[in-house]
């Protein structure tokens, strides 16, 4: 076809301009973030000095450990339940309950994150309360993310499950295998590279996921000794203390903003690896 | 029976049991939504002003700047949004270089925290380009967040168009250009729609990109120049800021839910009838 040389470039100036955004705000970030590296050095954000940002105290580390065990146990809760809504939706439940079962998934998918605090917040941490005091605590804010990431673990789960060719099932029927043992050896080890893609792009989701958890987690800077105890989380501090921050502290809000898309990079990353292990 | 067979029925039952359990938790969750806000919730609530931080009052003006918010977003996604997704399913050679870096960044913009759009559109927006906390920051910050998602969608509408048009495009010796706007576009008009829809339940969805760049004030907005507090917002701030504002919390919620639901059925409504047309 003919081509009309502005179409061509402006099209390329739209879409070299909407993946360079990627690169401005990590440009954006590291600029912000280096005064304060540059003077003291990464060393502070990870010694045992604490949070106390208006005495020069940038101890990033309790944040950190808060935010890993948050996604951690949602991650870990949703994972099995995920691959569970997976199968029952593509083996067990019959055509017409399985798309209900779908069309339900995508609708929960799409709640917003800041229902899921409210109702975490007037439902689950009073309930959590009445077994062991305060309630708002890292056991709450994984109870949260689980339910908020278990859709779309289940639905990329789903889609791997039905990428699984159809001969290898008719193989196993063939050879009288019972439907769990296909789904344990054959459909679930196929299509493990694309439901572990799935899983580590929704941790990603968990890491990042600011309302639900600065509504649950009660907020308190501290390594948690238990699951019952309070934490704050990378992306409740920010969201927390960025309205009255100045100076090295904002800046040291712009450090652990640097450091959640250093995170979320490398999940892509591993992600796209694994996405294109299911392919080969 | 054998053993094999007791496992495999145990099994079954176990995942029957799991999977319903699965749906009746979240939606026990919407439940407790509706129970708290229904009695709330009446034709003043949604017209009327808030008064006293929200304790009492309506959402009239939230939903108006929640709306303009919405709208800055999509003027500004959708055109940069469509013409990337025109570029990646016409133009870029497949498993090119570029073809591979533009992929790879969209991605991962799509992963990244909303709270780091949050700082972004703060600093650069507010701050640098010297917007203020205004509804014009918020829709500009919300847009690159929404933009990975709009642009994935468009191109997947745009890639099945059928094989058979293009050829009778170039049989017909018709320029891109008019393959592109009286063809392509056209027959992917309802994938794109769905596109648009799918990308307007996220945008309403946020709220921490929204916290330092649309800022708090919940008077009603005179221009994009003002700032204005979107209903996910007001959500955040009733339940935790004000003491009393829980119910009204509860209210806003199943408002923002019930759109968020109606925005689903729309998008399902219409792929299902775009599918069909083909």
């Amino acid at each position: 076809m003919r081509t009309n040389i502005w179409l061509t470039r402006g099209l390329r100036t739209a879409a070299w301009l909407s993946a360079s955004i990627l690169l401005f705000i990590l440009l954006f970030l590291i600029q912000e973030s280096s005064p304060l590296i540059g003077e003291i050095g990464l060393g502070p954000f990870f010694q045992a000095d604490g949070w106390y940002p208006q005495e020069g105290a940038f101890q990033l580390t309790p944040m950190l450990l808060g935010s890993l065990f948050v996604a951690g146990g949602a991650v870990l809760l949703a994972t099995p339940l995920g691959i569970i809504a997976a199968l029952f939706g593509q083996f067990y439940a019959p055509p017409a309950l399985a798309r209900l079962y779908r069309g339900l998934m995508e609708l929960l998918a799409g709640v917003p994150s800041v229902v899921f605090g409210f109702w975490g917040l007037v439902v689950l941490v009073p309930w959590i309360n009445r077994l062991a005091p305060p309630g708002a605590s890292l056991l709450a804010g994984a109870l949260v993310l689980a339910l908020m990431i278990l859709p779309l673990v289940a639905l990329t789960a789903d889609a791997a499950l039905a990428a699984v060719p159809q001969q290898y099932l008719r193989g196993a029927a063939a050879m009288g295998l019972s439907r769990w043992g296909t789904i344990q050896r054959i459909t679930l080890p196929v299509a493990m590279p694309g439901i572990l893609s799935g899983v580590v792009l929704q941790t990603g989701r968990a890491l990042g996921e600011t309302m639900a958890v600065l509504m649950v987690c009660g907020n308190v800077v501290q390594i948690p000794s238990s699951w019952f105890e309070p934490v704050r989380t990378l992306t409740a501090n920010i969201a927390l203390e960025m309205s009255y921050a100045v100076d090295q502290h904002r800046t040291a809000l712009f450090i652990s903003g640097l450091l959640l898309l250093l995170l979320t990079i490398t999940l892509v990353a591993v992600a796209s690896h694994f996405r294109r292990m299911q392919h080969e | 029976m054998n053993d094999g067979q007791k496992l495999d029925s145990g099994i079954t039952v176990l995942i029957w049991l799991v999977s319903i359990a699965l749906v009746v938790l979240p939606l026990s969750m919407l439940w407790d939504v509706v129970r708290e806000g229904l009695p709330h919730l009446s034709f003043n609530f949604i017209v009327d002003q808030p008064l006293d931080a929200g304790r009492s009052g309506g959402v009239g003006s939230l939903l108006i700047s929640t709306f303009w918010i919405l709208g800055v977003c999509l003027l500004t996604t959708i055109p940069i949004g469509l013409g990337c997704a025109l570029y990646l399913s016409e133009f870029v050679i497949p498993h090119s270089q570029s073809e591979k870096l533009l992929g790879f960044s969209l991605d991962v913009l799509a992963g990244v925290p909303s709270i780091v759009f949050g700082l972004f559109g703060y600093a650069v927006f507010a701050i640098q380009l010297g917007l203020g906390f205004s509804i014009l920051s918020g829709g500009l910050s919300l847009a690159c967040m929404v933009l990975p998602l709009f642009i994935r969608t468009a191109e997947q509408a745009l890639r099945t168009c059928p094989k058979g048009y293009r050829q009778a495009a170039i049989a017909l010796n018709i320029s891109h250009a008019g393959f592109i706007s009286r063809i392509l576009l056209p027959s992917a008009s309802g994938g794109i729609a769905v596109a648009m829809i799918i990308s307007i339940g996220r945008a309403l969805a946020e709220t921490a990109v929204l916290i330092f760049t649309a800022g708090y004030v919940t008077r009603m907005p005179g221009s994009v120049m003002d700032s204005g507090r979107s209903l996910s917002v007001h959500i955040y701030d009733l339940s935790m800021n004000v003491p009393g504002g829980q119910s009204n919390a509860a209210a806003t919620a199943l408002i923002l839910v019930m759109m968020i639901v109606l925005i689903n059925v729309l998008a399902r409504y219409l792929s299902r009838r775009w599918q069909h047309v083909e």
